[in-house]
């Protein structure tokens, strides 16, 4: 049996030791366009802030890879020929599978604006170009960079580390608005103002100068010119599709699998950044772009894959991240208000690294409860009687206790007039809850592991 | 003060009022990793004084073992995700 795993990402290579865990002796062989082992893509945030050298994102060493008997193969696949079960890779190379797994992931949109070749324009997207970045970065002196999402606000904090001028640009009046309500936006705005970057409201870019090659200014669509070195996108992520172009494949915004991580074609998975995912509670097929889904979906794949029929169960998409100092939390359906949400979704039409389609959906019977101390805060988002999303800020106590409760879907209409007045009273009923939850898990796990 | 010169001081105070006499074996502890949270970007084996593999701990939930770690807390505090914590046991 020959298992064939094109991406060495989060979830290529847990789908691959998976199928190692299962098979002991089957062929494995894994794919990678870039000339590395695995490495942690979020990783690559905290080698632009000079924090790690950026050998330390290698997350598996070649002899992890030696020991579970993985071929790694370094090369760009081009082509796949269902009908005849191989795969072509740019160096003209055929490798042949009995079984299938998609893993490529996503990559940066492109800048979509004169000027977008021209040095200087970066993104924080790969392992090559976050060192190109870096180097870039060091020589640089100003820098603008535009995109909602977390990639965005991670560039400009890298930018700000290195001592460039950063001038950060918002389309709207609000930071990253599909996502933060103004005071939660305002919060974040006054970290990044401490961190030395500009923030430009209502301010769009139109095109990227240049001269010999190189980014000198940037001019907006209010015609204002910025004078700059460098250029930072992060407007969102694609799904890396173009091998599955012109095969039977289904694709939708991402390639579309069901439950056991299978295709519509018979031994063809496909898990993480580049896989769009039925979940039969909302009934749709879901894209996140985060790495604890795609390592979980790698899993699923990697079992289906050895002959398990194991469905694939969504957590709530959660991530927890440090920006500017600040850390925030966010799980399940956040979003206050869709109908405002078009901005960077419908404008922008992309997904940002680190988040989750399932953030911007509405709840069926929404309302919401919110609570401030200072620069900690916390947004509840509740479906009826039902908790289904959250988003923390600053103290991190109830991250924990919220994701717990949200995931066991329990009744919280006792704690309603809590949870709504917010402070201490909501904090005290949602660790009362949150130790019940635990509580029943336990017992349960104990008496199923008993009988 | 971090937590654990907090976690230390408390456990201090605690021992002398008890009339007991060396703090680091009354207090046992270990860092416990929450592995949904991480994203394995290394830093806190990066900040590790001794040379913990940290990253690898946290990929498989485990905690760090004692023996190995002079619990100085490093890994929690740079850790940007919130996965390491500090559980206290006593003897
Ligand atoms: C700066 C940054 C910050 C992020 N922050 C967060 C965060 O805070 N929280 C979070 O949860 N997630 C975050 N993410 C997202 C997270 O990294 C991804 O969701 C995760 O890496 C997806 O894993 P994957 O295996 O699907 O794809 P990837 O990790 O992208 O791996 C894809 C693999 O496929 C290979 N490949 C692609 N095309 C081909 C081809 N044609 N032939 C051969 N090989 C190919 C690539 O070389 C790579 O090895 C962030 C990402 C970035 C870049
Ligand atoms: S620093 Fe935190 S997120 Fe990064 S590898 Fe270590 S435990 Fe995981
Ligand atoms: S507590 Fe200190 S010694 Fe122990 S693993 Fe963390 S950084 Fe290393």
């Amino acid at each position: 049996m020959r298992y064939l795993i094109i991406g060495n990402g989060a979830a290529g290579v847990s789908a691959a030791e998976t199928i190692r865990a299962n098979d002991p002796t089957g062929e494995i062989i894994i794919i990678g366009a870039e000339p590395y082992p695995m490495y942690s893509r979020p990783g690559l945030a905290y080698v632009l802030m000079n924090e790690v050298p950026w050998k330390q994102v290698m997350a598996r060493r070649p002899e992890w890879y030696q020991r579970l008997q993985l071929s790694l193969v370094h090369g760009r696949v081009t082509h796949l020929d269902t009908a005849g079960k191989r795969v072509k890779l740019k160096n003209g190379r055929l490798i042949s599978y009995d079984q299938l797994l998609i893993a490529t992931g996503a990559r940066a949109v492109p800048a979509p604006y004169p000027g977008a070749d021209l040095k200087g324009v970066v993104y924080l997207d790969t392992l090559d170009g976050t060192r190109e970045l870096r180097s870039q970065a060091k020589r640089g002196r100003k820098a603008v960079v535009i995109g909602g999402g977390i990639t965005a606000l991670e560039l400009s904090e890298g930018l700000a580390a290195n001592h460039v001028r950063t001038h950060y640009l918002l389309r709207r009046d609000r930071l990253w608005s599909a996502v933060f309500n103004d005071d939660e936006g305002q919060l974040l705005e006054e970290k990044i103002r401490s961190h030395g970057v500009k923030i430009h409201y209502h301010s769009e870019l139109s095109e990227i100068l240049g001269k010999r090659g190189k980014v000198n200014a940037v001019r907006l669509t209010n015609g204002e010119i910025i004078r700059c070195d460098l250029v930072g996108i992060g407007i969102g992520v694609r799904a890396q599709l173009e091998m599955v172009q012109n095969t039977p494949i289904k694709v939708d915004r991402a390639i579309l699998v069901d439950q056991f991580m299978r295709t519509n074609i018979p031994h063809i998975y496909a898990a993480g950044d580049c896989a769009q995912v039925y979940d039969p509670w909302s009934e749709t097929y879901n894209l996140d772009v985060l790495w604890p889904s795609a390592v979980a979906e790698g899993q699923a794949a990697g079992l289906n894959m050895t002959g398990h029929e194991h469905p694939y169960t969504k957590g709530i998409p959660f991530n927890a991240c440090l920006l500017f100092g600040m850390h925030i939390t966010a799980m399940g359906q956040i979003n206050p208000r869709s109908d405002e949400a078009d901005g960077e979704l419908n404008v922008v039409q992309h997904l940002s690294r680190g988040s989750s389609e399932l953030w911007y959906t509405y709840p069926r019977q929404y309302s919401s409860a919110w609570s401030k101390d200072g620069v900690n805060t916390v947004r509840l988002v509740l479906d009826g009687d039902f908790l289904v999303g959250a988003l923390v800020i600053g103290d991190q106590a109830l991250a924990d206790p919220l994701r717990t409760v949200i995931q066991s879907r329990v009744n919280v209409s006792e704690i309603l007039p809590q949870l709504k007045q917010g402070g201490s009273p909501m904090k005290a009923a949602l660790e009362k809850l949150w130790i019940g939850i635990e509580a029943a898990e336990a017992g349960d796990n104990h008496s199923f592991g008993g009988s | 003060m971090n937590l654990f010169q907090q976690l230390f001081q408390a456990s201090a105070e605690e021992n002398n009022s008890q009339g007991d006499h060396d703090i680091q074996l009354e207090l046992v502890g270990r860092v416990v990793p929450d592995s949904r949270r991480c994203v394995q970007c290394g830093v806190c084996s990066f900040n590790c004084p001794i040379g913990i593999p940290v990253r690898e701990y946290a990929r498989q939930g485990l905690p760090v073992q004692m023996a190995d770690c002079i619990t100085c807390g490093q890994c929690i505090q740079v850790c940007p995700r919130g996965t390491l914590r500090w559980e206290v046991q006593r003897r």
